[in-house]
């Protein structure tokens, strides 16, 4: 079950054992500089962004990978750059071997772009409110040539809404038509449409109601089950990622913290920002634990603090936290954990 | 028994339309006692913000209450004229909404802003209320007020502006505070933060509080009793412990259910079918009687009333006992 934390670099091993994402040094940096002229009148330097900085972790084949992280920990920013939204600045994402980057793998590339499909927060505005949702649904069997005929296509269209729990005659009608519950599943259905295999979903049930946001959760499980679908969910609520993830890596500006086993990582959290971002969660367990006071926000992304970029809301900062930026080792990227000066 | 602050008796919302009236909020009552702080939680479209808008008298045109009575200190304020009603918001019951950038005006800074409604509500004088906006800023969990006094709303961040709103809601001493979805927007550490100064609110300064989320967590951390909402009635409503460990109402049930949380693992989650019924569609009998699982024949023509059931009140046949002897 101890799987290596860090991705391992070689693709090249046996398919069965390789995992199915492998995401290395990934890097992403936005200029948020003010126009050339201003910069030049009030003697400004450039500023740099840094949304994602090295961040690695690899998802095997049929297995949830979640990324949790309060607003601006680029956990988004992960999600496009794997599915190639976002070109990144450096680093690489691998899947099934084929790099999302290397112009020399172009070819192959575009063979596997219909196997990665991305699930957004809000259905709606992915959608086209003008087309009936069997021409959403058919666009990508179209778009990739997979089936001939309207007849064929019809009925892939109707086999596909009955796969996320619709009925075959919802087709006919527009979005509008459908409850924000109901056009995440025809949204679900569209990235099937291409027989993805694995599918990215950024934050795809924050705009949902729970009891609806439940009835999405359990089709995604089924889903898997049945097709052996691989995840990448990124959420900000952690009752949810619990749910979800097999495995699951807590961001915080633009850096991977701890990375674990979704078990673990709830039952013995080591990071001191996951076990602040733990006791902070409202949860009706109402389980009565003692919780450390919260304190603080997440700084400036523009400009982060020096070291560990945690260090000034930690209690456990040290003068070495204040100048040397920790690396992931065991999971963790923490010199306080590393020094063994975390109570336990 | 202390006199609760807030009453609302048999209220009714409508909103008149082209096709019709539809009824938002139908045959609602509740108490908050002094101190108190009740959480009204349900899915979108269950009635809970507008029941907030209807104390404090907020509902536009063509929207409407319709029947019922809001009683502030055992007055009636459901019926006074706009001018009077608009004394008693700010005055005697505060609001703090989800988007704090919509309460505070962006080209003010936030001291003057809370000066202006301290002394629109007090007769301080202007330097005294100055003071107090520090006092107030400082209680919030502001630091460096004296100097934050004089920033502008975009100078801080979202939970230092929930803040301000919240110190601005506190301005003029109020009795009641409405909080609609006041922690939605902000990221779960800040989230905490905000929840912690809203209960001592309530236990420092006998402040009721009315908090209207859709976040059962919220609720389960915050309040001390809690009403579930489905189509614009209440369906249970009991101390928040009870209702989140033992829920009794089939919908509170499902919702309960619904709900991931951090202690436990769960393999599915209880689902329920469907989705609430739009305002213009609502069945008749128990609005919730097309998802039960626990659906009987009276359910589908009879509405049922709240009825108590040891420390909650439930609306649901289940619970009547004549029925409980009959079956």
């Amino acid at each position: 079950m101890n799987a290596p934390v860090m991705p391992l670099p070689q693709p090249d091993t046996r398919p069965g054992d390789a995992p199915y994402v492998v995401i290395e040094g990934l890097r992403r940096t936005f200029d948020v500089s003010r126009p050339w002229l201003n910069r030049v009148i009030e003697r400004q330097p450039r500023q740099i962004l840094r949304a994602v900085d090295g961040v690695s972790f690899a998802i095997r084949r049929g297995q949830t990978f979640a990324l949790v992280g309060e607003s601006g920990s680029g956990k988004s920013t992960v999600a496009r750059m794997v599915v190639g939204l976002l070109p990144p600045s450096a680093g690489d994402v691998r899947i099934t071997g084929v790099s999302m980057t290397d112009p020399r793998e172009a070819a192959a590339r575009r063979r596997l772009r219909r196997r990665i499909q991305m699930i957004f927060q809000d259905p709606y505005a992915s959608m086209n409110p003008r087309w009936r949702v069997r021409n959403i649904i058919a666009e990508p069997i179209r778009a990739f040539n997979l089936l001939q005929g309207d007849v064929a296509i019809g009925r892939r269209v109707g086999e596909l809404l009955g796969l996320v729990g619709l009925h075959p005659d919802d087709g006919v009608k527009y979005p509008h038509e459908f409850s924000g519950g109901q056009r995440q599943r025809i949204a679900i259905a569209r990235a099937l449409a291409s027989e993805a295999e694995f599918l990215v979903g950024d934050e795809p049930t924050s705009a949902l109601d729970v009891s609806v946001q439940a009835q999405i959760l359990n089709l995604m499980r089924d889903l898997q089950d049945r097709l052996g679908l691989t995840y990448l969910f990124i959420s900000h609520n952690l009752a949810v990622v619990r749910h979800m993830a097999n495995r699951i890596g807590v961001m915080y500006l633009g850096r991977v913290v701890e990375i674990a086993d979704g078990r673990e990582l709830f039952r013995a959290p080591k990071h001191p920002y996951t076990r602040m971002l733990l006791d902070s969660v409202p949860d009706i367990g109402l389980t009565g634990r003692k919780r450390i006071p919260v304190s603080g926000e997440i700084p400036n992304p523009i400009d982060p603090p020096t070291g560990c970029a945690f260090n000034p809301r930690c209690p456990f900062a040290n003068e070495r936290c204040r100048t040397e930026v920790p690396t992931l080792v065991e999971g963790v990227a923490c010199h306080a954990f590393q020094e063994r000066r975390l109570p336990a | 028994m202390t006199e609760p602050v807030l009453s609302v008796r048999n209220l009714r919302v409508a909103f008149a339309g082209r096709r019709g009236t539809l009824t938002a909020i139908d045959d609602v009552s509740f108490d908050i006692a002094p101190g108190e702080i009740l959480g009204v939680v349900g899915e979108s479209g269950a009635g809970k913000s507008v029941t907030g808008s209807a104390v404090i008298g907020l509902i536009d045109p063509p929207g409407g209450i319709v029947g019922g009575q809001v009683l502030l200190k055992g007055e009636r304020i459901d019926n006074l004229s706009p001018e009077a009603m608009r004394r008693i918001r700010g005055r005697r019951i505060g609001m703090i909404f989800q988007d704090p950038l919509t309460s505070l005006n962006p080209l003010y800074r936030v001291g003057r802003q809370i000066v202006e409604t301290i002394r629109t509500h007090t007769d301080l004088s202007e330097k005294a209320a100055r003071q107090r906006a520090i006092d107030l800023l400082a209680e919030v969990g502001i630091p460096a007020p004296e100097r934050r006094i004089d920033g502008y709303p975009h100078e801080f961040s979202g939970g230092m502006r929930q803040r301000v709103v919240i110190a601005l809601a506190l301005a003029a001493e109020p009795e009641l505070i409405i909080a609609d979805e006041p922690t939605t927007a902000l990221d779960v550490s800040v989230q905490a933060q905000i929840i912690a100064l809203l209960k001592r609110l309530g236990s420092e300064r006998g402040t009721a509080v009315m908090l209207v989320t859709h976040d059962m967590g919220v609720i389960a951390e915050a309040a001390d009793r809690v009403a579930v909402m489905y189509s614009g009635r209440i369906a249970e409503i009991g101390p928040v412990r009870d209702v989140v460990q033992n829920p009794l109402h089939p919908y509170a049930k499902g919702l309960m259910g619904a709900i991931p949380t951090l202690a436990q693992d769960t393999d599915r989650l209880a689902q329920i079918p469907g989705s609430m019924p739009r305002l213009s569609n609502i069945p008749p009998g128990c609005a919730f009687n097309p998802r039960c699982p626990s659906v009987f024949g009276r359910c589908r023509v009879e509405r049922p009333d709240p009825i108590p059931v040891g420390a909650h009140r439930v609306a649901c046949h289940l619970y009547d006992r004549s029925e409980a002897s009959a079956a």
